[in-house]
């Protein structure tokens, strides 16, 4: 049986200057189709320092009832490798091959509307996934089932909860039938019981002979859901195979930056910033007890001194700082917030800046973390580090005890005692 | 599990046909979007529906005085003024309408041609089919006025769609054509509106052609509109027209769709990178 998706020699080149300072005016655009007929045609060759590739020669199969799980850090051709699939746009080289009706679900809730009530939305989220009107009709009490919102259904979208329209888009992709199901995200979203049940449906759909090709950043669920994994690593294929040592490769190229650095972290131009922030954060510095530098590593339960020199580029009357931390399967353990102080206070600042946040005992356990830092002047983000770090916490001597044993998220002090109640005698023991 | 359906993707380049099958198996698409279109128009307004009329009535109202009753602008002597009007004003509101709001469509419908795949061609032209619905009900205000002033509708009744496929011809063409050129270059969202400004008086919507001096008569055949515009009061009124300037500007008509159709697939290709 020939496999379901057949992926060969793909790359997708971007060309950045053309729709960033060319393309922008029409101007310009007009002067070169006049022109153009009366100059030589130079050979089709782009000027290299405008070019990147976000995807360069990818090939893989995937068989009927497959799910794979596509892994990588952001920018590293995961969403290029998706639109590609699902047609949204073209590869530059390469070609792929789709052996069964597919449908793809980068976002839930393509072409939902806010205007529109919840069973507006639900014919029309349909439509654009490719069902008939008479598939949806037919599923249609499953899907408002299965999305919980039974009592909602006339009532404008835009009234929903977030949480409310997410799991209603994923109720109606969930009811698409298609023999390809690619995935993107979508569990990054909605509380954890939807979350579960989002992954029970996944592995329905797949055990029931349908390939599936999943996208996503938790690791916890790529591990569950996926037998196979492939990891992209800034445009290149580093990896196919079993899902343990694809998670294991991913792991490690994360944390390839963090090793045996010093305990100084340069924002400046970190990699994981979105582009459409200013880069406010400059410099991160660790501490650990006794205020000594902490070379991204410390001991369990040991004191963490975290310094971020800002560069504030207006007069900011009051300004927040979190940080977020993440344990390897992408779960958020812990956020650390200056909202939580009550006794912070600032005057008016302005240029370069130090926030200081100092946690007494970091009781997680052992193993590695991602930090996460965000900054805002008031009502928006002003700038966002995603995973700007990766954080080791080392075994040590939490407990004071030789052998100590960390299994779960945390650790906390606490203390046993075992007595004895009543003494009895030994032979009555006995018998 | 295994169908027989295989599809092949790989790189495009240069002019792109239309797929004819892939559109006729999405064809409900098509119905849904121009759906939500109605729908939502006029969600949260008070007088709803009635937009669709308000909008002719009330530019009938003000040439009707203004230009009819003291600048002495006559129309057709068969029918009076008012009627003359609004019937031109019927087809050319539902054309500037559907210009402009499928000029826009790409841009305005940027999540779902970023996150899904479907026929492109979709959206602005689900944007006029919706804009369709304004001229029935404005057709039938005109009903009521041809009562209201005892005009007869014509016999050349019949003839009526051609010239609304011929409007929706136009508005089609160029509706694809800006809204995708609209995606690379925003500068059409400030162009479009200036143009069906100035439309309105290169078109005999508000003034019968025969006052325009007969050398210039086939050129302005040339402007689609002019031609639907004769055309449906040809049709409905039974005033004097000319085949020859209605032959025109079909002919421009079904050439500005299938051009505007061909530059709409050819920058399709690039849609989800540049929008």
């Amino acid at each position: 049986m020939p496999p379901m998706i057949e992926v060969r020699g793909l790359s997708k080149q971007y060309h950045f200057g053309l729709s960033v300072d060319k393309a922008g005016n029409a101007r310009e655009l007009m002067m070169r189709a006049l022109t153009a007929p009366f100059k030589r045609r130079e050979p089709k060759e782009r000027r290299p320092e405008n070019t990147f590739w976000a995807l360069k020669d990818i090939g893989f199969n995937v068989d009927a009832g497959e799910i794979v799980g596509i892994i990588g850090a952001n920018g590293a051709g995961k969403s290029t490798l998706l639109k590609i699939l699902s047609r949204i746009t073209d590869p530059t080289e390469g070609r792929i091959t789709l052996r069964g009706r597919m449908a793809s679900l980068l976002e839930v809730g393509t072409g939902f509307h806010p205007e529109l009530t919840g069973r507006e939305n639900i014919f029309m989220n349909g439509a654009v996934l490719g069902m008939r009107h008479s598939e949806i009709k037919r599923r249609f009490d499953e899907i408002v089932a299965f999305a919980e919102i039974e009592k909602f259904l006339d009532t404008p979208v835009k009234r929903y909860s977030s949480g409310m329209s997410v799991r209603l888009g994923f109720a109606v992709a969930a009811h698409l039938q298609p023999e390809i199901l690619i995935v993107d995200e979508v569990l990054a979203v909605g509380d954890m019981a939807f979350q579960k049940k989002c992954l029970g449906k996944m592995s329905e759909v797949s055990k029931s002979g349908r390939t599936v090709l999943f996208v996503s950043h938790n690791m916890a669920a790529v591990e569950n859901l996926c037998q196979r994994g492939i990891v992209l690593e800034s445009g290149h294929m580093i990896f196919d195979g079993e899902t343990k040592s694809a998670v294991r490769q991913y792991l490690a190229l994360t944390n390839k930056d963090g090793e045996g650095e010093g305990h100084e972290i340069d924002l400046s131009d970190a990699p994981t910033r979105k582009p459409r922030y200013a880069p406010i954060m400059r410099k991160l510095e660790l501490f650990t007890a006794n205020d000594e530098p902490a070379p991204r590593a410390i001991q369990v339960g040991a004191r963490l001194k975290l310094k971020v020199h800002l560069r504030l580029p207006h007069v900011v009357p009051t300004l927040t700082f979190a940080v977020g931390i993440n344990n390897m399967f992408g779960q958020r353990v812990l956020t650390l917030n200056t909202l939580c102080d009550p006794n912070l206070s600032h005057g008016p600042l302005s240029g370069e800046t130090v926030v200081v946040c100092v946690v007494p005992s970091l009781t997680l356990v052992p193993g590695q973390y991602f930090l996460s830092l965000f900054i805002d002047f008031g009502a928006e983000q002003t700038d966002v580090i995603t995973d700007a770090l990766t954080l080791t916490v080392l075994d040590g001597n939490y407990f004071g005890v030789a052998k100590p044993t960390f299994s779960g998220v945390f650790v906390v002090p606490h203390s046993w005692s075992v007595e004895q109640v009543m003494e009895v005698s030994l032979p009555e023991v006995a018998r | 599990m295994q169908s027989r359906f295989e599809m092949t993707i790989g790189p495009r380049k240069g002019w792109q046909p239309l797929d004819f099958r892939e559109v006729f198996m999405q064809r409900e698409l098509l119905g849904f979007l121009m759906w939500r279109d109605i729908k939502i128009r006029y969600r949260q307004t008070l007088l709803g529906g009635a937009w669709a009329v308000i909008q002719p009535l009330l530019a009938m109202l003000i040439f009707t005085f203004f230009f009819h009753r003291l600048a002495g602008v006559k129309g057709d002597p068969q029918v009076p003024y008012a009627v003359f009007a609004f019937a031109g004003l019927s087809v050319w509101t539902f054309f500037a309408n559907s210009l402009s709001i499928s000029s826009n469509s790409l841009i305005a419908n940027q999540s779902m041609v970023t996150k899904v795949y479907f026929p492109r061609i979709f959206i602005p032209l689900g944007a006029i089919g919706a804009m369709l619905l304004d001229l029935v009900l404005s057709l039938g205000l005109l009903a009521l006025l041809m009562l209201y002033y005892h005009v007869h509708l014509s016999s050349h009744a019949l003839l009526l769609p051609i010239f609304i496929v011929g409007a929706v011809l136009s508005a089609a063409g160029l509706g694809m054509t800006f809204s995708a050129l609209n995606v690379s270059f925003r500068d059409v969202k400030y162009a479009v509106p200036f143009l069906i400004q100035m439309g309105i008086f290169v078109t005999p919507v508000i003034y019968p052609i025969r006052i325009v001096p007969e050398k210039w008569v086939l050129l302005m055949g040339l402007n689609p509109m002019t031609g639907m515009v004769i055309g449906f009061r040809y049709a409905l009124l039974g005033t004097p027209a000319s085949w020859a300037v209605m032959g025109i500007s079909l002919a421009v008509s079904v050439v500005v769709f299938v051009s505007g159709l061909y530059i709409f697939r050819r920058m399709e290709l690039r849609f989800a990178d540049v929008i």
